[in-house]
C-alpha cells in the first residue's frame, strides 16, 4: 500500500471518506433513534419506579418471582425443541434437495420458501384451523377411528411448538442447503470409489462438511425463537407463557413498565449468552477441525 | 450429489417421500384457509358445505376493518418509500468505505433485525410514550421503517457488491457530480434490486404485527393487529378471507417479479 | 504382489439424448499395462473412465475386469482405485485420516491401517507431511496424497482422469515420470486420461487415441507417432504434413507413391547426403523461418501447392540463418520416416 506524503492529497482523501460517511448518516439516525435509543431507554426504565425514582426494587421483584423463572425455562424448552425438530427434519431435507439436479432443487427451494411470503398470522390461523379440537386434523382421526377423542393439538405447548417449527425450518434449511450444495461432487464420488456405503459417506463425508451450515442454522432459530411473540401468544392459548408474553402481560395487564422492562432485559441476556455461547463454540470446532478418518 | 449411488434406491424413494412429507407440513396451513374462505358456514367444515363469499362481504363491508386495511397499505408504501433510499445511501456507503468502519455500519444497521420484535416494541412504546407519540402513524411508520431498512441493505449490498464501479468513476471524470452519478448510472442498473428491495420493505411492514400491536392503537390499528386481536378472541372465518386474499396477492407480486428478473 | 487384472470393454455405448458419448467402444487392456486414453474435449475418454468406475452407466455393452462383470455393478463394490481431476481430498480430514480412509472403510485395525497409510506416504515421496491439514499443501503435495489414498488399499485396477492438468509444466514433468515409476513398482493395471499428447507418449505401454466416442488407434507409443492410421491421429499428435503423393519424388528416380503421406517435420533434413538413396525428395519455396533455440523451424510452399514445416536441429543448421524467404529449397527425408496414408486425402 503506498503512503501518501502530499498533505494535499491526504485531505482529499479524508474528504471523500467523510461523504460516503456522510450517506449513511440519515439511517444510522433512524436506528439510533428507533432501536438503540429503546433499547437504552428499557435499561432505564428497569431501573426507575412508578414515580420516576431510581431503584432496584424493579429487580428484586421479578428475579425473585417464580413466575419469571418459569418463562425462562418455557422460553427456553420452546426453543431448544424448534431447534431439536428443525434439526431432525431440516437435515434429511437439506440433503434431498442438495442431490437434486439444479433445476428440480430451485423449483423446491422457491416451494419451500414460499411460506416465508405469506404472513404469520395467515399462517398462525391456519394451524389453529388444523389443530383445533374441531378442527381439521381431529377430524380426520376421529372420523377415520383412528382416535375415539378429539386430541389437544393447540392452545398447549404441543401448538405452540408446531407453530414455531413450521415457521423457523426454511429459514433454517437455507445455510444448511447452501452448506451441502458447496460440497464438492467428487468428493462423494472418491469415497464411493473407496467403498463407502451410502450411509459411510453421508456420516465421514456430507455431514462433518454440513457442519457449518447447521451450525449457521441453529444460530438463526435460537436467536429468533427465544423473542417469539405472536406464536405462542396465538398458538399458546394462554397456557404457554415464555418471556414474551410475559412482557406483554406485565405492560399491557399491570401496567407495570419497571417489571416489563427487567423482563426484557433479561431476554436480552438471554440472547447474549446464546451469541457468546456460539462463537466459543465455533472457535473450539475450528481447532479441532482435522478429524480421524475412523468413523 | 449422490449420483455416485445409483443403486441405492430404496434409500431415494425414502428420502424423496419425506422430503414430500416435510413440504406438505409446509404448505398446509396456508392452503386450508383458502376453500374455508368461501365457506358459507361460520363453523370448521372441511370440505365447506355449501359455498358463499358472505366472508369477503364482511370484511369490504366492515368500517373497521377497511380502516385496518386502508393503515396497512400507507403504511407500507411510506415505508418502503423511506426505507429503500435510506436503506442505497447507506449500502453505497459501506461498499465505498470497506474495512472497520463498513463493519461497523453494518453491525448497527442490523441489529433491528437481530434484536427480538418485542424488545423493539416495547423500547419504542416506552421511547413514544414520553413524546405522547403511542397510537399515531408517526409512532408506527418508525418503527416499521427501522425494520425496513436493515431488509433493504441485505438485498442492496450484494448488488453493489456486483457493480462495476469503473462506471462511476468514468461519469465523474466526465463531469457528473455525486447526485447525478448516484441517480444516473448507479439508480438505473440496480433497477431490479431496488424493485426486490422495495417489495421487501413494502412487505416487512405490512405484515409486521409485534410493533403494530404494542405501538398502534384505535384509528391507527394495523391490519395484523385486528387479525391478532381477534385470533385470540374467537375464530372469525372474516380471518381466513383476509388470509386467502393476502396470500394470493402476495404469491402473485412475488411470481410477477420474479418472473420479471428472468426474462 | 497380486496378478493385475486384464479388462474388457465389449462394445459399450453412451448417449445423452442426441449427443453419443461412446460410440461402440471395444478395448482389451492387459494386466498391468498402463494405456493412456488420448483425445481432444468431448472424445469420450473421460466418459469411458466414468463407465469403468460406475458413475456413468453405459447404454449397452459389457465391462469385465478380468473375468468379473462388474457392468452394472455398484461403484463402491468394485475396489478400483481413483485419481481426480481436482484430487478430491476430504477438507475436513489431515493428510493421514484421508489416505488412511479406505482402510477404515476395510475395517482394518487402527495400528495396521496407520502404518499402510504411512508406507503409502512414503511411495510417493510425502513422509513427514501425515498431520498437515490438507488447506495447508501445494498442487504438487494434494496430487500425491490422492495417489497415495488410490493405491493404499492394494486395489486392482487404478483410473487417473487428467490427474496432472492442473500444474505447472516442470511439475507436471516431475509428476509424469513419478507416476510411471509407481506404477512400475506396483504393477497394477492402470488407465490414464489425457489430453496432452507428449504425456501420453511419455508415459504409456499403449496409447488408445479417441475422437467423437470412438477409438481410432490403439498402439504403443512410437507406433502410434511414427505409424498412425488415420489423418486425425496424425495431426493430434504433432505436426503432421501430409502431403500428395504428386509434391514427393524418390530422391533414386523410382516410382513415388500414389497415396498421401506423413513425414513428421523433425524428419527432414537438408543435406541430402544423410538421407539413403531410397529417401524422398519434396522440392519448394522457402516461405518462412524461425530460431526456436534447439532448433529452426522452416515453412516450405511446395510446388505441389501445400505448405509443410520442416524442423532442422540446431547441430545441423548452419546456414539458416542465411536462408532467405523466395529462395527455392529441397527438404530431403529417409525412406523408414515416410508413412503411407491410405485413404487421407492430402
Amino acid at each position: 500500500m503506498t503512503v501518501i506524503a502530499d498533505p494535499f492529497l491526504a485531505a482529499d482523501a479524508r474528504r471523500e471518506r467523510r461523504f460516503f460517511l456522510s450517506l449513511s448518516l440519515p439511517a444510522l439516525f433512524i436506528v439510533g433513534l428507533a432501536a438503540i435509543l429503546p433499547i437504552v431507554w428499557i435499561i432505564r426504565q428497569s431501573f426507575l419506579t412508578t414515580a420516576g425514582e431510581y431503584t432496584v426494587g424493579n429487580y428484586e421483584k421479578v428475579l425473585s418471582s417464580g413466575l419469571t423463572w418459569s418463562a425462562l425455562v418455557t422460553t427456553l424448552e420452546l426453543s431448544l425443541g424448534t431447534l431439536a425438530i428443525c434439526i431432525l427434519l431440516g437435515t434429511p431435507l437439506a440433503l434431498a434437495l442438495a442431490s437434486a439436479r439444479p433445476r428440480v432443487a430451485n423449483l423446491l427451494m422457491a416451494f419451500v420458501m414460499l411460506p416465508l411470503w405469506t404472513s404469520i398470522l395467515v399462517r398462525t390461523y391456519g394451524w389453529l384451523v388444523l389443530l383445533r379440537r374441531d378442527g381439521l386434523i381431529n377430524a380426520a382421526l376421529t372420523g377415520s377411528g383412528l382416535t375415539a377423542e378429539p386430541l389437544p393439538l393447540v392452545y398447549n405447548f404441543t401448538g405452540t411448538l408446531i407453530g414455531m417449527v413450521h415457521y423457523m425450518l426454511p429459514l433454517f434449511l437455507l445455510p444448511v442447503y447452501a452448506a451441502m450444495r458447496d460440497i464438492d461432487a467428487n468428493l462423494v464420488r472418491a469415497s464411493a470409489s473407496m467403498g463407502a456405503t451410502l450411509g459411510q459417506t453421508i456420516r465421514t463425508v456430507i455431514l462433518p462438511l454440513s457442519a457449518g451450515g447447521i451450525f449457521s442454522g441453529s444460530i438463526i432459530v435460537l436467536i429468533y425463537t427465544i423473542g417469539f411473540f405472536i406464536t405462542p401468544a396465538v398458538l399458546g392459548g394462554g397456557k404457554v407463557n415464555p418471556l414474551s408474553t410475559r412482557i406483554e402481560r406485565t405492560l399491557s395487564t399491570f401496567q407495570d413498565w419497571g417489571s416489563a422492562s427487567v423482563l426484557g432485559i433479561l431476554l436480552l441476556v438471554l440472547m447474549a449468552l446464546i451469541g457468546v455461547m456460539f462463537l466459543a463454540a465455533r472457535r473450539l470446532i475450528a481447532g479441532h477441525k482435522v478429524g480421524t478418518a475412523h468413523a | 450429489m449422490l449420483e455416485a449411488y445409483p443403486d441405492n434406491r430404496l434409500a431415494r424413494i425414502l428420502l424423496w417421500s419425506f422430503c414430500a412429507l416435510v413440504m406438505a407440513f409446509l404448505i398446509l396451513p396456508t392452503l386450508v384457509v383458502v376453500p374455508l374462505s368461501f365457506s358459507a358456514s361460520n363453523l370448521l367444515e372441511f370440505p365447506p358445505r355449501a359455498y358463499s363469499l358472505r366472508w369477503y362481504e364482511t370484511f369490504f363491508g366492515s368500517a373497521t376493518w377497511m380502516a385496518a386495511l386502508r393503515t396497512s397499505l400507507i403504511l407500507g408504501t411510506l415505508t418502503a418509500m423511506i426505507a429503500v433510499p435510506l436503506g442505497l445511501l447507506a449500502s453505497i456507503s459501506i461498499n465505498r468505505l470497506g474495512g472497520k468502519a463498513a463493519v461497523a455500519i453494518q453491525g448497527v444497521l442490523l441489529t433491528p433485525s437481530i434484536v427480538p420484535g418485542i424488545l423493539l416494541a416495547i423500547g419504542l412504546f416506552f421511547v413514544l410514550a414520553a413524546q405522547r407519540l403511542v397510537g399515531t402513524l408517526f409512532g408506527v411508520l418508525v418503527g416499521h421503517v427501522v425494520l425496513a431498512i436493515p431488509v433493504a441493505c441485505i438485498v442492496l449490498l450484494p448488488a453493489l457488491a456486483r457493480f462495476d464501479w469503473n462506471q462511476v468513476q468514468a461519469a465523474r471524470s466526465l463531469g457528473a457530480n455525486w447526485a447525478r452519478a448516484i441517480g444516473g448510472i448507479i439508480v438505473p442498473q440496480l433497477q431490479i434490486s431496488l424493485l426486490s428491495a422495495t417489495l421487501m420493505a413494502f412487505l416487512t411492514s405490512l405484515d409486521e404485527s409485534v410493533i403494530s400491536i404494542f405501538v398502534s392503537s384505535g384509528q391507527n390499528s394495523t391490519l395484523p393487529k385486528l387479525m391478532f386481536i381477534s385470533l385470540r378472541d374467537q375464530i372469525d372465518p372474516t380471518i381466513a378471507a383476509i388470509s386467502t386474499l393476502w396470500t394470493v396477492i402476495v404469491v402473485a407480486v412475488v411470481l410477477i417479479v420474479t418472473l420479471r428478473q428472468k426474462s | 504382489m497380486m496378478k493385475s487384472l486384464p479388462i474388457t470393454i465389449d462394445s459399450v455405448r453412451k448417449a445423452y439424448g442426441s449427443y453419443v458419448a461412446l460410440d461402440d467402444v471395444s478395448l482389451d487392456i492387459r494386466g498391468g499395462e498402463l494405456l493412456t486414453l488420448l483425445g481432444p474435449s468431448g472424445s469420450g475418454k473421460t466418459t469411458l473412465l466414468m463407465a469403468l468406475a460406475g458413475f456413468v452407466r453405459p447404454d449397452s455393452g459389457k465391462l469385465l475386469l478380468g473375468d468379473r462383470d462388474i457392468t452394472r455393478l455398484a461403484p463402491n463394490k468394485r475396489d478400483i482405485g481413483i485419481v481426480f481431476q481436482n484430487y478430491a481430498l476430504f477438507p475436513h480430514m489431515n493428510v493421514l485420516a484421508n489416505v488412511e480412509y479406505p482402510l477404515a472403510l476395510r475395517k482394518t485395525p487402527k495400528a495396521e491401517a496407520r502404518q499402510r497409510a504411512l508406507d503409502a506416504l512414503a511411495r510417493v515421496k510425502l513422509e513427514g507431511l501425515a498431520e498437515r491439514n490438507i488447506a495447508a499443501l501445494s498442487g504438487g503435495q494434494r496430487q500425491r496424497v490422492a495417489l497415495a489414498r488410490a493405491i493404499v488399499f492394494e486395489p486392482r485396477v487404478m483410473l487417473m482422469d487428467e490427474p496432472l492438468s492442473a500444474l505447472d509444466k516442470n511439475l507436471r514433468e516431475t509428476m509424469q515420470y513419478e507416476i510411471r515409476r509407481l506404477h512400475d513398482d506396483l504393477g497394477i493395471t492402470t488407465i490414464y486420461v489425457t489430453h496432452d499428447q507428449r504425456e501420453a507418449l511419455i508415459m504409456s505401454d499403449r496409447v488408445a487415441v479417441m475422437n467423437s466416442g470412438r477409438i481410432q488407434q490403439i498402439d504403443t507409443p512410437q507406433q502410434i507417432y511414427d505409424r498412425p492410421s488415420t489423418r486425425f491421429v496424425a495431426e493430434f499428435m504433432g505436426e503432421a504434413n501430409i502431403v500428395a503423393p504428386g509434391s514427393v519424388r524418390r530422391i533414386d528416380g523410382a516410382d513415388a507413391s500414389r497415396e498421401a503421406l506423413m513425414i513428421r517435420a523433425e524428419s527432414f533434413h537438408l543435406d541430402a547426403k544423410l538421407v539413403g538413396r531410397d529417401g524422398v525428395a519434396l522440392d519448394g519455396v522457402l516461405r518462412a523461418k524461425a530460431f526456436r533455440g534447439e532448433n529452426w523451424l522452416l515453412t516450405l510452399a511446395l510446388d505441389g501447392g501445400q505448405e509443410i514445416l520442416v524442423s532442422i536441429p540446431a547441430a545441423l543448421a548452419s546456414g539458416c540463418a542465411e536462408l532467405a524467404p523466395g529462395r527455392r529449397l529441397t527438404a530431403y527425408a529417409p525412406a523408414a520416416k515416410v508413412h503411407a496414408m491410405p485413404g487421407a486425402k492430402a
